[in-house]
């Protein structure tokens, strides 16, 4: 069964990809609020930072799991 | 402060909310598009992928049995988070304040504790596929009859009523039409738990868990920042009152024409106990309705018998991971009121003028979109831009499909193990049964889909349904818990029980809906109608188990061991087990955070 690490990691690393690039290109401040915060910048880092987090966890565990199983093949 | 709701207040409130937000419609960019489109490709790849290999009923229905504690928790409590979740605790956080909480804090974790220590053994040891299933082992036929048909008539309606809601908040904002908007999400749903079945819906629970939390809980932040901070927000909370009267100080002031009503002080709406003993308190209600409807009668009722978020237990890998599910999902569930609740409580200051929605007030309707039940998306709107818009959007869809394939795939085993396989074709070959669950899983979503199009035409439906179901499940916990530690309850005493128990919470809500009816004594709310109604139903329904076993015959010891407390032999204690897989210490540990919050919030 595929480690469930994986495939969510990739997904936030995509998503966080996404709101970082558009966040460098486009000057979208929050709406409404005084402070200069840009958001998509800040949140699509935290993003990238789980992302890379899960996929890298998720690659170790399916790794192992190949391994385990060559092991027990032989 | 006397409040004054006057047609002139109303007037200059909802075009200041429109001048607020720059228009009632949000805008989506192509960017949020992307972040969408992502999304959905990979939650039908999960699909794709996880449906490989299906060879039995039991893989479809219940994953084979074979998912790690940490992925079924967090589709334990991910299941439940609907997108009625999602806005409507928001919507209460606005309307009743952190004593929403209470939902989580008191309704919610010492339930699930309950029910990975004391109730987890019996369900996953006796093997059961399902709830249902259970209570004919235990009981008899005719109980899981009961239990089998109320659920298959309920859970897709609420699913309905879930697609129904998404699909109106997505018109209002963004300008999308009805039937895409269900028919879209519904095909969706419906790819990948036709080909993945169970798993594929955990899956994709767990990711939607995910993207929930990490695409609203900026909100809380940004709304932080926007009240310049939480100390800066509490001293704005204490010096204010609030800025309208909740649904019932309303329907207080129109059965009373002339009678001033009172303001709230708004620095309540910080507290889950404030002024409980009496109840001038948002919710208007005392603790013991807390602490019996809401902490033991419903929350046990739902955490612990519905099977929508029961089978995702069955589907751990074994009798550990299956106890841990729920015990895991507690410490997620413990800060989801600071991510759907707080941006409600948050936004007094910063939308002011919501009112309750679709009621009419001294003539003036006041429509859904610029009320309260709105809050969250109205927030989305004003603070995210685009881009975390998208992902905004995107954890909102999720929250519907999470509740939706959870529906789903509890309505297809519930259907194919404990009616068609009972009483249309038994001793079919498995492989029968795993077709039988495939049609099924497109009747259900076609059904959501038709009720999402009733409740359109019939939008006084939503509210009665889910009332109903709330209402039918309420008494559940009486029958379970008597069944599992008492043994000398009967089958017939079970039958009775849930007919009595069932029965008597009806019968109270009828009498609670038509207020000229006698009744001995009428709340002053629906909340607290509901909390003390599902006491009452609770007490029928063990009375009636009780009377009843004292009559008839029960069970012999042998066909109840695995199914009752004191006939089973107690599991030797694995001593290798490291303190985070303990289920004792993960409950207590849960339990004392749990209080620790509570008292924080008091």
């Amino acid at each position: 069964m595929m480690d469930l690490r994986l495939p969510i990691g990739i997904f936030f690393l995509l998503v966080g990809i996404i709101l970082v690039g558009y966040g460098a290109v486009s000057t979208h401040d929050i709406p409404h609020i005084t402070q200069k915060i840009n958001i998509n910048l800040d949140w699509g880092a935290v993003l990238l930072v789980f992302g890379a987090g899960m996929t890298f966890f998720g690659w170790k565990a399916e790794a192992k799991a190949r391994h385990d199983k060559r092991n027990s093949k032989s | 402060m006397i409040h004054a709701l006057s047609s002139g207040h109303l007037a200059t409130a909802i075009p200041h909310l429109a001048a607020t937000l720059g228009g009632p419609v949000l805008k989506a960019h192509p960017i949020d598009y992307v972040i969408m489109g992502v999304y959905f490709v990979f939650v039908i790849a999960i699909g794709v992928i996880t449906g490989r290999g299906h060879q039995t009923s039991e893989d479809f229905f219940l994953s084979g049995r074979r998912i790690p504690a940490w992925i079924t928790g967090l589709a334990f409590i991910s299941a439940n988070l609907g997108a009625l979740e999602v806005m409507g605790m928001s919507q209460q956080g606005y309307e009743y304040g952190m004593m929403t909480a209470n939902y989580y804090w008191i309704g919610a974790i010492p339930a699930m504790v309950f029910m990975g220590i004391a109730m987890m053994p019996f369900f996953y040891g006796s093997k059961v596929r399902s709830v249902p299933e259970f209570l004919k082992k235990r009981y008899n036929e005719g109980a899981r009859f009961i239990n089998a048909i109320t659920f298959t008539l309920f859970t897709p309606a609420i699913s309905g009523i879930s697609m129904y809601a998404l699909a109106v908040v997505m018109q209002d904002f963004l300008g999308w039409h009805f039937g895409p908007s269900v028919w879209v999400s519904a095909a969706v749903v419906l790819v990948y738990t036709f080909l993945g079945g169970l798993t594929a819906s955990i899956y994709n629970e767990v990711l939607q868990f995910f993207l929930i939390v990490l695409g609203i809980a900026p909100l809380s932040i940004i709304a932080l920042v926007a009240n310049h901070g939480w100390s800066h927000f509490k001293k704005w909370i204490s010096t204010h009152q609030l800025p309208f009267l909740t649904p019932d100080q309303v329907a207080a002031a129109a059965s009373q024409p002339g009678k001033a009503v009172h303001q709230l002080a708004a620095g309540q709406w910080l507290h889950t106990f404030h002024n409980t003993l009496t109840q001038n308190n948002p919710m208007h209600i005392t603790w013991p309705g807390i602490v019996l409807g809401l902490g033991f009668v419903l929350s046990f009722s739902y955490w612990c018998t519905n099977f929508l978020v029961v089978q995702r237990a069955l589907a751990a890998k074994d009798m550990n991971d299956a106890q841990r599910t729920p015990l895991l999902a507690a410490f997620p569930k413990m800060i989801f009121p600071f991510i759907v609740i707080l941006p409600g409580v948050l936004a007094l200051p910063l939308l002011p003028h919501l009112f309750p929605g679709n009621t009419t007030v001294h003539g003036h309707l006041i429509p859904a979109t610029e009320s309260f039940n709105n809050v969250m998306p109205l927030m989305l709107a004003r603070y995210y831009p685009a881009g975390l818009l998208g992902l905004g959007l995107t954890a909102l869809m999720a929250s519907f499909m999470s509740g939706m394939a959870g529906n789903v795939t509890a309505f297809n085993t519930v259907v194919t193990y404990d009616l068609y396989a009972v009483f249309i074709r038994p001793q079919a070959p498995d492989r029968h049964y795993l077709w039988v669950g495939r049609i099924l899983t497109v009747v259900g979503v076609v059904i959501s889909v038709a009720f999402a199009y009733v409740v359109r035409g019939q939008s006084g439906i939503m509210g009665y349904t889910q009332t109903i179901f709330g209402v039918v499940n309420a008494p559940l916990i009486a029958v379970f818990l008597l069944g599992m530690f008492a043994s000398f309850t009967t089958p017939a005493g079970g039958l009775w029980g849930l007919l009595v128990g069932t029965g008597t919470s009806v019968t109270l809500w009828i009498f609670r809906s038509y207020p000229g009816l006698p009744l001995w004594h009428h709340y002053n709310n629906n909340t607290t109608g509901a909390f003390w109604g599902a006491v009452w139903a609770f007490c029928a329904g063990a009375g009636a188990t009780i009377v009843v076993s004292l009559f008839t015959k029960k069970k012999t010891n042998e066909e109840m061991v695995g199914l009752v407390y004191q006939l089973t032999p107690k599991p030797e204690q694995d001593h290798q087990l490291p303190w985070w897989k303990k289920p004792v210490v993960l409950g207590v540990l849960a339990l004392v955070l749990t209080l620790l919050i509570n008292l924080w919030f008091w």
